[in-house]
């Protein structure tokens, strides 16, 4: 642990301690007992900051702190749920075409080069504009998934591609490993590294996808994400009352996360590639 | 010969695109269990009080024909792209009705492609110019700034910015509109002169953030070239450092950020549709949140089926300039 730290560039230390605020904040403080930070009137409306409230509270009377916790806590785990479905399709994906060859690579690569292309946020928005009322946080995780498989299914496929004439992938073959054995002990490692950066971004590709469809006000309207306060807050006109706690802790708590997370990304890439001896 | 293969296949890719694309927005819709037509009446239902049985059963009828919703779904779907994707006919706009919405489109396409395509070609060029110095003098302080900055303005997504810079801009220095109006009666100055406020904001967002990665990923590419074995040698031959950044550095990455430029531009489309819509620009994009908000589907529909037409258009003529550009033409 400590010669990693010793190792690692400043952009991958940022970042990681960046991300850790976010995971302690969203997963740790969120399970303190509190108020719902959803329901009206709990408190004074439109309090400054104070000890008691540290951000304020909105013109409902809500708590913006705790409301800020919430929305931190559902972005986060969206984007995890995400980047857990879109990993694990996309690697599975991506090994099966860069492994099966053929008709079956060809047909698989046509598909992910589609959905590579494929403009995500116009269908996302009719596919939510249509369960608007209906949609929870699963379906919307399952929605977004749909685009986020693709990427990391191209980049593993191209990977496979390069490790199946590897003399180590060639002596597990001749050796008499069966194909699963061969995949599931040769293969696999090598691809969770390089799936780990397409996680990461996997992750920050949902927030900002679910925040773009939150201030749509296509998001589901019981969720408190990030993208919905800065949503509701600009639906009562947070900006004229000038209450910039209200408006503007979520917008800095999200370039904040997004930049953490895109120095996380970068620094473990450079991290990898200075690993490798590069 | 070899080039008609290579065009051929990037021919299919692009339609294959659109057509699974078109094929997932006409089948996703009609597996929600939601039908529009229903919460439709529902809604005229609740204005305008009771109605009697056949009035309903007539207004039914005459709602799914202008949705599409005729006959059997095979039917629909041949419909669907006979009339819509060859035709751009979609039928009426519900929302300002009978318009055809192939209409309403074409007034609010020219002000979409106008913004998207002007800022992401001004950002691709700035980007990739200010990435090159930034990688080839990767040491300079001033390269890391820049980097520095990029970095903190690229993962953000579009809108954020845009809300951001309509806080600063508009609300609290007052020197651009809150909200974007064009002037089309008046004669052509007043028209330009306020297009040209209209858009000042929307476009400075979103060069913000595609300026911001084509210097990171610019940056990355072209100091891994300067590393090569072949501007080494470019070095020992005493060449300029001009010569070497223009013809072996500049040369060598800039192919890579052509392929991406093709890849990015639904992104940035995406992008291009948030930014209108916080800003109120009469583009596409707030033509679909007008949509959304009063659940035109029909509008919708067409909007989102012409929006992946373009990209895949874009992106296929980009894939085509490309071979022109690589001077080792691999039609791969």
């Amino acid at each position: 642990m400590k010669k990693f730290w010793e190792t690692a560039n400043i952009r991958l230390k940022i970042g990681l301690i960046v991300t850790f605020i976010f995971v302690i904040i969203g997963f740790v403080f969120y399970y303190i007992p509190h108020v719902n930070p959803f329901s009206y009137n709990a408190y004074p409306a439109q309090l400054g900051a104070s000890a008691e409230h540290w951000l304020g509270t909105t013109t409902m009377g809500q708590d913006v702190t705790w409301l800020l916790i919430e929305a931190i806590h559902n972005s986060l785990s969206i984007g995890l749920i995400v980047a857990t479905i879109g990993t694990v399709v996309g690697v599975f994906i991506g090994l099966l075409a860069g492994f099966s060859g053929g008709a079956t690579d060809r047909v698989l690569t046509v598909i992910t080069d589609t959905f590579v292309v494929i403009p995500s946020l116009p269908i996302l928005i009719l596919m939510t504009s249509l369960m608007k009322g209906s949609s929870t946080v699963l379906l919307m995780a399952l929605v977004l998934a749909l685009f986020a498989w693709a990427w990391p299914s191209r980049q593993i496929r191209s990977m496979a591609l390069t490790i199946k004439e590897r003399d180590f992938i060639q002596t597990a073959w001749f050796s008499g490993e069966g194909t699963v054995q061969v995949v599931a002990t040769e293969i696999l490692p090598y691809a969770l590294t390089w799936s780990l950066s397409n996680f990461m971004n996997a992750t920050l590709a949902a927030i900002a996808s679910e925040s773009s469809l939150a201030v749509l006000g296509l998001s589901p309207a019981n969720l408190i994400s990030l993208g919905n306060m800065i949503q509701w807050a600009r639906e009562r006109n947070a900006i004229f009352g000038q209450q910039w706690l209200w408006i503007g802790s979520p917008i800095v708590a999200t370039v904040v996360l997004f930049v953490g997370l895109f120095l996380l990304i970068t620094g473990y890439n450079d991290y990898l590639s200075m690993k490798r001896g590069r | 010969m070899k080039f008609r293969k290579y065009f051929l296949m990037r021919l299919l890719t692009c339609l294959l695109t659109i057509w699974i694309g078109v094929t997932f927005i006409f089948f996703i819709p009609r597996m929600f269990p939601s039908d529009p037509v229903e919460s439709m009446i529902g809604q005229i239902q609740s204005r305008s009080g009771q109605m009697d049985p056949a009035q309903m059963e007539s207004l039914r009828r005459s709602l799914r024909i202008q949705f599409g919703l005729e006959g059997s779904l095979m039917e629909q779907y041949g419909t669907f792209l006979w009339k819509g994707l060859l035709h751009f006919d979609f039928g009426p706009s519900l929302m300002s009705y009978p318009t055809p919405v192939g209409e309403i489109i074409g007034t609010y396409l020219p002000y979409t492609l106008g913004l998207s395509l002007t800022t992401t070609v001004v950002a691709w060029l700035i980007g990739n110019f200010i990435g090159l110095l930034a990688g080839f003098r990767k040491d300079k302080r001033s390269s890391k700034i820049l980097e520095g900055i990029a970095i903190c303005i690229y993962p953000v997504p579009y809108f954020m910015i845009a809300l951001i810079l309509q806080i600063v801009f508009a609300y609290l220095l007052g020197w651009c509109p809150l909200q974007a109006t064009i002037m089309t009666s008046g004669g052509f100055g007043a028209f330009f002169s306020s297009l040209m406020k209209a858009s000042i904001l929307p476009a400075v967002s979103l060069l913000l953030v595609g300026t911001g990665w084509w210097i990171i990923s610019m940056k990355s590419l072209s100091s891994t070239t300067a590393e090569e074995e072949f501007v080494l040698f470019a070095r020992y031959r005493g060449l300029p450092e001009k010569t070497i950044g223009k013809n072996y550095v500049f040369r060598n990455s800039i192919l890579t950020q052509i392929t991406a430029l093709a890849m990015s531009l639904g992104g940035v489309f995406g992008g291009s549709i948030m930014t209108e819509m916080i800003f109120g620009y009469p583009g596409v994009g707030t033509l679909i949140q007008k949509a959304i908000l009063q659940s035109d589907y029909n509008t919708m529909l067409g909007c989102i089926t012409i929006s992946i037409v373009a990209i895949a258009v874009a992106t296929l003529i980009v894939d085509l300039i490309y071979p022109f550009i690589d001077p080792r033409i691999r039609y791969s």
